[in-house]
């Protein structure tokens, strides 16, 4: 086994998902197949070589600090499931 | 011909003439959508009235004046490329509300050229997918054939462009999004090179392979709206400035001279047998055409899809972390914790696929794991690029299929997720890269079932694909692209 259904549960607590008894099961079984099969990778010696994380050379995109307009709060306030005028409402945190 | 039928091209000609207007155009259009989609099932929304004022307005601006070659043509969108004012869910429950307050720029560019927006076409979950089976409102269908899958993740856009409904579509590919259901569907479909079209207003799957562009019915539409898209925007970081080079001035340049190589990885075992037949006459169409034929050796193929499946699934699992039902989307209604409503909110408005997805990125990347995960498929990442130099050291245009099969019946890859992945191996490896990609018609199986043919070049290269397919295109002399459905 590559991963258990403990592993599975602990990663879902990450990635703030909650997973039914089923899909515990269902999800084990398939992360299962699906990580043995990347473990192929481990099959090339890559030491040494530098990792790509974007396809060719790019410069970092700056700008000059200069104020410009942004969304009006109402727009950025429409999408929201629950809102009162001025901010965001959540539950408790604290 | 009814004005639905028309290409791009044909339409424009009619258009500049005066024989057609942009209002009839659209109406042709928004009838033949009223007429067939209950059937292909492509459009999530249908904007008529916008798209109608759209073609007044295209009309109007024609009577006084030059426009834009594109002005008033209709196309559809995928539903992840963000319409003002315009529902765009990405084929999710998590966003079946969500009403952009703004334009991507593709959009905007558009707009700013009079193109008429039809409505908005169904799409696999977030774009995960090989099929549109994912997408949690319909399945889209391949007009070729009932009961069909369109393909994914732009299955909406492949069918509607097939189907008649509209003569051209946006959508986007992260791992052969565009290309695939082209080839499924029998339409042209483009991926371009990676940062040649703006991701603003892009709602984000993998940030470093995801790239938006056209699915059309012949190749020099496919230049056309290509030429529409591209260019720099600085409110996408990784967009490039280079001066403008129109692909259209390309398009009937020819193939003489040019080295085309033909990858062997791309003919291994699981290719069905029409495939390789269809993609042989599209190689000798091009020798006769004065193209010179090379065999070319890309020996990390095969690590591609396990590279993918790393990489895209941990771009994912960061770039979906911002559904946590605050600012938009959905959020569960019964939460009485901050925690809570996060895990809740997430589990009710992600489906299957999108929750695995999640979850092997998450693992990817947490913490033990990253190095022999992430870091070393980002590793063989670069050996798949270096294959890709050399290559193009030795030939202009790579040729080869598309997709091993054709269409399959909706329903019967559902349960096998790796099988599905494995089904991607001919198309990831261009986004790993960062190189265009396109798929051109090639012809059909036995079954009726149209099979595509991929053309891959250098970055920055799409001249030479554009050159190549409507070489393709002429030199096959397929049939009018007329699906059996009427």
């Amino acid at each position: 086994m590559k991963i258990t259904q403990k592993e599975v549960e602990r990663v879902a607590q990450l990635a703030r998902l909650h997973l039914s008894d089923q899909e515990l099961e269902t999800m084990t079984g398939q992360l299962d197949t699906i990580l043995s099969y990347v473990d192929k990778l481990d099959e090339l010696d890559t030491s040494g070589i530098q990792p790509t994380t974007h396809a060719f050379f790019l410069c970092n995109a700056l700008r000059e600090d200069t104020i410009v307009s942004s969304l009006p709060q109402a727009d950025a306030l429409a999408n929201s499931p629950c809102h009162n005028g001025e901010a965001f409402i959540v539950p408790r945190v604290l | 011909m009814k004005p639905y039928e028309l290409t791009i091209a044909q339409a424009r000609e009619q258009l500049a003439s005066g024989g057609l207007t942009s209002r009839e155009l659209t109406q042709s259009c928004l009838d033949r959508v009223a007429a067939v989609d209950g059937k292909i099932k492509a459009f999530l929304t249908v904007t008529s009235e916008q798209a109608l004022e759209q073609a007044d307005e295209a009309d109007r601006l024609r009577t006084r004046g030059a426009v834009a070659p594109l002005c008033g043509i209709p196309l559809s969108v995928k539903d992840l490329i963000c319409t003002k004012g315009i529902t765009t869910t990405c084929g999710s429950r998590m966003l079946e509300n969500f009403v952009p307050p703004y334009d991507a720029t593709v959009i905007q560019r558009l707009k700013d050229q009079g193109v008429v927006i039809l409505g908005k076409v169904a799409m696999d979950e977030f774009a995960m997918g090989s099929s549109s089976e994912n997408c949690a409102f319909q399945v889209p269908e391949n007009p070729w054939k009932s009961g069909f899958v369109s393909g994914g993740s732009s299955g909406g856009s492949a069918a509607s462009v097939a189907a008649l409904e509209c003569p051209a579509s946006l959508g986007s590919d992260t791992g052969g999004s565009i290309r695939q259901p082209a080839s499924l569907c029998g339409v042209v479909g483009m991926k371009p090179t990676y940062g040649l079209v703006s991701r603003y207003g892009l709602v984000a799957f993998a940030s470093s392979l995801d790239q938006i562009g056209p699915l059309t019915r012949v190749v020099s539409d496919c230049a056309l709206l290509m030429d529409g898209i591209c260019g720099y925007d600085p409110l996408d970081s990784t967009s490039v400035q280079r001066p403008p080079a129109p692909l259209m001035a390309a398009l009937t340049e020819g193939v003489r001279g040019m080295r085309v190589g033909v990858p062997k990885e791309y003919f291994g075992a699981g290719l069905d047998p029409e495939v390789q037949a269809v993609v042989n006459r599209g190689i000798e169409a091009l020798k006769d055409a004065g193209a010179t034929i090379i065999d070319i050796s890309l020996p990390y193929t095969d690590y591609c899809v396990a590279v993918y499946y790393l990489i895209a699934t941990a771009e994912a699992s960061s770039n979906l972390a911002r559904y946590d039902g605050v600012g938009y989307g959905f959020r569960a209604p019964k939460a009485d914790s901050l925690l809570e409503m996060y895990r809740e909110t997430r589990s009710l408005g992600f489906g299957p696929e999108v929750k695995r997805r999640i979850l092997i990125g998450t693992y990817a990347l947490s913490a033990g794991y990253y190095d022999a995960y992430y870091k070393k498929a980002s590793q063989v990442r670069t050996l798949i690029l270096e294959d890709f130099k050399r290559a193009f050291g030795l030939c202009d245009i790579l040729i080869s299929p598309v997709v091993p099969t054709p269409a399959w019946k909706i329903g019967e890859m559902a349960d096998d997720p790796l099988s599905v992945y494995l089904s991607d191996i001919l198309t990831i490896s261009a986004n790993l890269a960062g190189i265009p990609g396109m798929s051109v018609p090639g012809g059909f199986s036995r079954q009726g079932l149209p099979i595509g043919i991929q053309l891959q070049g250098p970055h920055f290269r799409e001249d030479v694909l554009i050159r190549a397919g409507y070489t393709l295109e002429r030199g096959l002399n397929l049939p009018p692209q007329r699906p059996p459905m009427d």
